[in-house]
């Protein structure tokens, strides 16, 4: 049993790690002002340029993976220019931009594999990352196993992308200015501060978290990328963004949780077996496919109550308002 | 080098309106200027400009003699212009310190923000001008005139030295307002200069030296102050001799229409807005909720009307409980309502001025059946409103409601309003930024429905029409009635001190 | 010259001018990108002008110049995308935005299998019967998060969107059950529950057109009248523009948009009806989304949220799928359509740019 504790915690986490980052790309966004429901589209796109690259490069570089993910980041910040060019600068309606966004993405990703690889898919890369054990942490009890031990290494990045967002946001003057862009952009704007770059800043980098979660999503999770490797990630990054109240430590929980729900349908047969929960196993997969949508649904009912997302976020800014 | 700021032959214009036509303003170092006109006038874009938030089309700026360009914010802070805004501008969910220091934040290692210095320093300049703040509050939890006291300071921390202050008066009681003029007259002592936008004539007078009047976009002339009378200034404000009373009979109130007891509504942040409140409005009367906006009164008239739920008391129209009723039912009940947002409440801007108007009809029997619209009916209904209102608009009945002017969109509230007969009009802040002409047609409207026996409900937050308006007035303090005076019995400095929360005038 | 500048620049030939700039620019980029990637622009544009009226331009002169079957499934392309734009259109009109089209047509499409196959009755009972049931089973999908948004202020875009996964695996399931089925059909349909008929697969050559179009025609007219002549069409667009002059005006702005939301959630039901019952045939489990929703979303967009709009950009926007498998058989990578698609909505999500712009057509400062 410990065992499969341990397992099903390691996998959280690698599920959890693209939804993380792609949320906190979500939240610069909002933070800044700006909705940016595109997470899905860039994902793929980030997805798509990591999967591409490796299958190129793999054979020539063990460093192969990271450098596919920062293809993944370039990709994923050139198609949020869009949405930040749109919803900044032409002050379009954002949700609309962000849909254009995902079918867009839908489109070049699947155009581009028939151009490079001749098929609606990638090729198989055989080298994603390769999960490895921190050699002294691994062995601390309880902890050791399911934290430090056969995990990816994009887990480590995730957290520490957390962390030093969570500085940028709350300590630095950086921090300061972007949340008060997506509170009161007036306000901003009559300190001096230019409202259109913070935005630009804010989109930009969700674009590049994105981008990453996507590369990362296809490197740990598939071995090539096809239209239905990102499978609605992209919008259950946007409920734990919603769901964790717009900051780091609650869109990590609301990650995390989102991770375990689609971990839950991989272990159904064996939590069955270990606790004896016969029922579990004669669930249809099915079941466990939509569980991590449906639980979704239910923590929005739940926490979606008080809105108290930045209160600037999605409307374009309007110099002309006084 | 006698003027700080010059500003000459400022031209600015937006699509469809020229703001600034020429205009010129001089200030001199030391002084506190006002700059005078009505809404609309082109007072706040030519601070703007001066500020930097825009850039004129033509004209120039000197400051101390030296021509400049004011291409943005920053640059007018290093001229040393400040601005103390209208709508204050701060971020709701941050500190007094980090709302201040927004911009120009103090830093340590590591782009770390330095807290502790910024608000040591916060301290240092409040306490030199004499501005009372906290400096680790957070602005949603602060009171209005503190809210206000930081505006300042955020111009403060940046040495401005010339600051102009944007209607600053609007959220203020008689008393803050008498403060207010005398930390101004502080800052000039300190060697600041001070330009005051406004439309307040009784505060020019108190305030400032000398006062430029702008009417329409256009210079009219500037003059002193202490030689010049509110009379005068206020010809040169709008163009014609001004009236500043309303012609109207002595009232003859019948029997109660709105009755409300015990009353305790609660507002957006779940706190007590309207505090165990009881009042009667009767037929025939032109009663007035007056107050310093925030106090209240919003809370309680969007009780009165259903668009906010009631904690406990009871609200009767005609002798008949309302207070669990929906919306409609309420106003087919009897209630007419001219609410304070005309934009926000009062129309759908994206709908046909005929289609506003039917926005409390569009369900009767006269409109409609069978869930069908009837389409000759209600172009019939809005063409006999919008003669008989005077309603003005580019196409009709066609035009859409978001082109009109503010004043046409305001007379198309009142008429749609009025139509219906109600025995109870609530009239929340009816003349809110209309210029005097609308001003005028607006109370002559709302006398002769009192005339006609109704009971009107008036909310205002100016002084003159709360005095030359109403029949009877209640002032409400903190959620709660401070007192309840006739108009003919009282006068502005009773009003003033109820408003503050001192006096409890005798109820009649 | 210079009424074709006023013309240009007046606001109200915008509300046709912007879509027809969108749909030049889309197909402009469209080719351009094909260009800079050595496919021919030339062959998708034949293919649509194939797949609409069924002339072959590469084969004019010979006896293969025509297929009546080409053009026939042209319509069968446009049906279900009009009826989610219709779907996508209504909810936009409300304020709400329906992003579970998908997922309400797929419900829809459940409801027509499972009575299609086990109920037996004469077809002018049974059709109708059918047509009722999955607009009812996609209006209760698009109740739901229309609900949840009326009473709990849930965001409507994150719920819908789990929906469609949901309601993915909830009928891919359900319909396995179903005695006969394999892994990814159903059995047929009864006879009498099928809206193809023989005549018109005689008229076109055996393609799949069906009498599907009646109801799509009658739901454009259903959605226009009720826009535009009803009073609660009327209480719909005041509560899309602006909520709170709704609510003062004593309208139930939540009540409507959960309902508006079902009314949108049946169009698309009704998607899943003329796919199941009359291009198919049989139920079919599949694997992932086949993108009616985000069809819909894009015809709903280019074609201004009305109903004439939905029909017509249905029209153009299914021109392009009817094309891709024609392009796909010439070599050319058929997912251009869906860039195409995605640039025409990005050029309609520009409207406030693009209309700066052309005001300042008249020369003006």
């Amino acid at each position: 049993m410990k065992d499969l504790i341990y397992s099903m915690i390691q996998a959280t986490l690698i599920y959890a790690t693209p939804i993380i980052l792609a949320a906190m790309g979500g939240l610069f966004s909002e933070r800044s002002g700006v909705v940016n429901i595109g997470l899905e589209g860039i994902m793929m796109i980030g997805g798509f340029a990591s999967a591409t690259v490796i299958v190129f490069i793999e054979n020539f570089t063990s460093l192969a993976p990271w450098i596919s993910l920062i293809a993944g980041v370039l990709a994923g910040m050139l198609i949020s220019l869009l949405h930040a060019y749109l919803s900044v600068n032409l002050s379009s309606d954002q949700v609309i931009s962000g849909t254009a966004i995902n079918i867009f993405a839908g489109g070049i990703t699947i155009y581009l594999a028939e151009i490079i690889f001749q098929q609606q898919r990638t090729d198989t890369f055989n080298q994603g990352f390769l999960k490895s054990s921190i050699p002294i942490l691994e062995k601390i009890p309880v902890i050791g196993p399911s934290l430090f031990s056969r995990v990816y290494p994009t887990v480590y990045l995730a957290f520490i992308i957390v962390l030093i967002s969570w500085y940028l946001l709350y300590k630095t003057s950086f921090g300061l200015r972007l949340r008060a862009t997506g509170e009161h952009p007036q306000a901003v704007d009559s300190m001096g501060i230019n409202v259109y770059k913070m935005r630009y800043i804010g989109v930009l980098t969700s674009g590049a978290l994105a981008g990453l979660a996507g590369g990362i999503m296809v490197l740990t999770q598939n071995t090539q990328y096809t239209i239905t490797s990102i499978h609605g990630t992209g919008f259950i990054a946007l409920a734990a963004l919603i769901f964790g109240k717009w900051r780091p430590a609650g869109v990590v929980a609301a990650s995390l949780f989102f991770g375990f729900s689609q971990v839950l349908s991989l272990y159904s047969s064996s939590i069955a077996d270990v606790f004896s929960l016969e029922f579990i196993g004669k669930l249809p997969n099915e079941f466990f496919y939509a569980l991590p949508y449906v639980l979704t649904i239910i923590a929005l009912v739940i926490f979606s109550g008080k809105s108290v997302g930045p209160k600037a976020a999605g409307e374009p800014y309007d110099k002309g308002k006084r | 080098m006698e003027y700080v700021v010059e500003m000459l032959d400022i031209t600015k214009e937006f699509p469809g309106i020229k703001a600034n036509d020429r205009v010129t303003l001089q200030v001199k170092q030391g002084e506190i200027h006002a700059l005078l006109g009505e809404n609309g006038a082109g007072k706040s874009t030519l601070m703007s400009v001066l500020f930097g938030l825009y850039q004129p089309d033509e004209g120039i700026i000197k400051v101390r003699g030296k021509e400049v360009n004011i291409a943005n914010p920053n640059i007018a802070n290093e001229h040393g212009i400040g601005m103390v805004h209208q709508h204050f501008k701060l971020v709701e969910n941050f500190t007094v310190t980090e709302n201040i220091i927004l911009g120009e934040e103090p830093k340590k290692s590591m782009g770390r923000i330095d807290i502790e210095s910024a608000e040591q320093r916060v301290k240092e300049i409040s306490e030199q001008y004499g501005l009372r703040v906290d400096p680790k509050a957070k602005i949603e939890d602060i009171s209005v005139g503190m809210q206000q006291r930081v505006e300042i300071l955020k111009m403060l921390y940046r040495n401005a030295e010339i600051l102009i202050f944007d209607e600053p008066t609007a959220v203020l009681t008689p008393q803050e307002i008498h403060e207010l003029v005398s930390i101004m007259k502080g800052l000039v002592n300190e060697g600041k200069s001070i330009v005051l936008i406004t439309h307040k004539l009784k505060e020019i007078k108190e305030a400032a030296d000398r006062c430029t009047v702008l009417r329409r976009g256009k210079y009219i002339g500037t003059i002193d102050v202490a030689e010049t009378s509110e009379e005068k200034m206020a010809e040169m404000m709008v163009g014609r001799e001004v009236s500043f009373s309303v012609e109207k009979e002595k009232a003859n109130p019948k029997d109660v229409v709105l009755s409300i007891k015990n009353l305790v509504v609660k507002n957006n942040r779940n706190l007590a807005a309207v505090k165990n409140l009881s009042l009667d409005v009767k037929r025939g009367e032109i009663f007035c909720v007056a107050g310093i906006d925030g106090n209240g009164q919003s809370e309680l008239i969007e009780a009165i009307t259903g668009l906010r739920k009631i904690d406990s008391g009871s609200i009767s129209i005609n002798g008949t409980e309302i207070q669990n009723k929906s919306i409609r039912e309420r106003t087919l009940s009897g209630i007419g309502h001219i609410p304070e947002d005309r934009h926000k409440y009062g129309l759908v801007l994206d709908f046909s001025l005929e289609e506003n108007l039917a926005l409390q009809s569009y369900f009767s029997s006269e409109l409609s059946q069978n869930g069908l619209i009837k389409f000759e009916e209600r172009r019939k209904m809005s063409e006999q409103l919008i003669e008989e209102f005077d309603v003005r608009s580019g196409k009709g009945s066609q035009t859409t409601a978001r082109s009109m002017s503010g004043g046409n969109q305001q007379k198309a509230i009142i008429a749609r309003e009025i139509y219906r007969s109600p025995d109870l009009l609530i009239a929340a802040q009816p003349t809110r930024g209309l210029d005097v002409g609308a001003i005028e047609y607006i109370h002559k409207r709302l006398v002769e429905e009192r005339d006609q026996g109704k009971a009107v409900l008036l909310m205002s937050l100016e002084m003159e029409e709360v005095l030359n308006l109403s029949d009877k007035i209640a002032v409400i303090y903190e959620g709660e009635i401070a007192g309840i005076v006739h108009a003919d019995e009282t006068d502005e400095n009773e009003i003033g001190l109820m408003m503050s929360g001192s006096k409890k005038g005798a109820i009649s | 010259m210079g009424n074709i500048r006023n013309f240009i620049a007046n606001e109200k030939n915008h509300k046709v001018l912007i879509p027809l700039i969108a749909i030049f620019m889309g197909f402009f980029i469209g080719s351009l990108i094909m260009l800079i990637t050595k496919q021919s622009p030339a062959v998708m544009f034949k293919s649509i002008i194939r797949a609409v009226t069924g002339i072959n331009m590469d084969r004019l002169g010979t006896d293969k110049w025509f297929s009546a079957r080409i053009a026939g499934e042209y319509y069968v392309y446009v049906m279900p995308i009009v009826l989610t734009g219709l779907s996508v259109a209504f909810a936009f009109r409300t304020g709400l935005f329906n992003i579970g089209a998908e997922g309400q047509l797929l419900m829809g499409a459940f409801a027509t299998t499972i009575i299609g196959i086990n109920l037996d009755l004469p077809k002018l009972i049974l059709l109708p019967i059918i047509v009722i049931a999955g607009a009812l089973a996609g209006g209760i999908w698009g109740f739901i998060p229309g609900y949840l948004k009326a009473r709990f202020n849930v965001h409507e875009v994150v719920v819908t969107i789990m929906l469609n996964y949901t309601a993915l695996f909830l009928t891919n399931y359900l319909m396995k059950l179903i005695p006969g089925s394999t892994t990814n059909k159903t059995v047929d349909l009864n006879e009498n529950a099928l809206l193809g008929s023989e005549m018109l697969r005689n008229l076109t050559s055996n393609s799949r057109l069906n009498f599907g179009f009646i109801v799509v025609i009658l739901a454009v007219i259903v959605f226009w009248f009720i826009i535009n002549k009803t009073t609660f069409g009327y209480e719909l667009k005041a509560v899309g523009f602006n909520p709170f002059a709704a609510k003062y005006s004593g309208m139930k702005v939540e009540r409507n948009a959960a309902l508006s939301m079902a009314i949108a959630g049946a169009f698309s039901g009704l998607a899943g009806v003329i796919i199941v019952s009359g291009t198919f045939g049989y139920g079919r489990m599949i694997a992932s989304f086949e993108n009616y929703g985000f069809d819909g979303i894009a015809v709903a967009l280019i074609g201004g949220n009305t109903a004439i709009g939905s029909l017509l950009s249905g029209l153009l926007l299914g021109s392009l799928k009817a094309a891709q498998p024609i392009m796909q058989g010439q070599g050319v990578p058929n997912a251009i359509a869906t860039i195409i698609t995605a640039t025409i909505i990005i050029f309609v999500a520009m409207q406030k740019g693009i209309q700066a712009l052309l005001k300042r057509v008249k020369g003006a400062k």
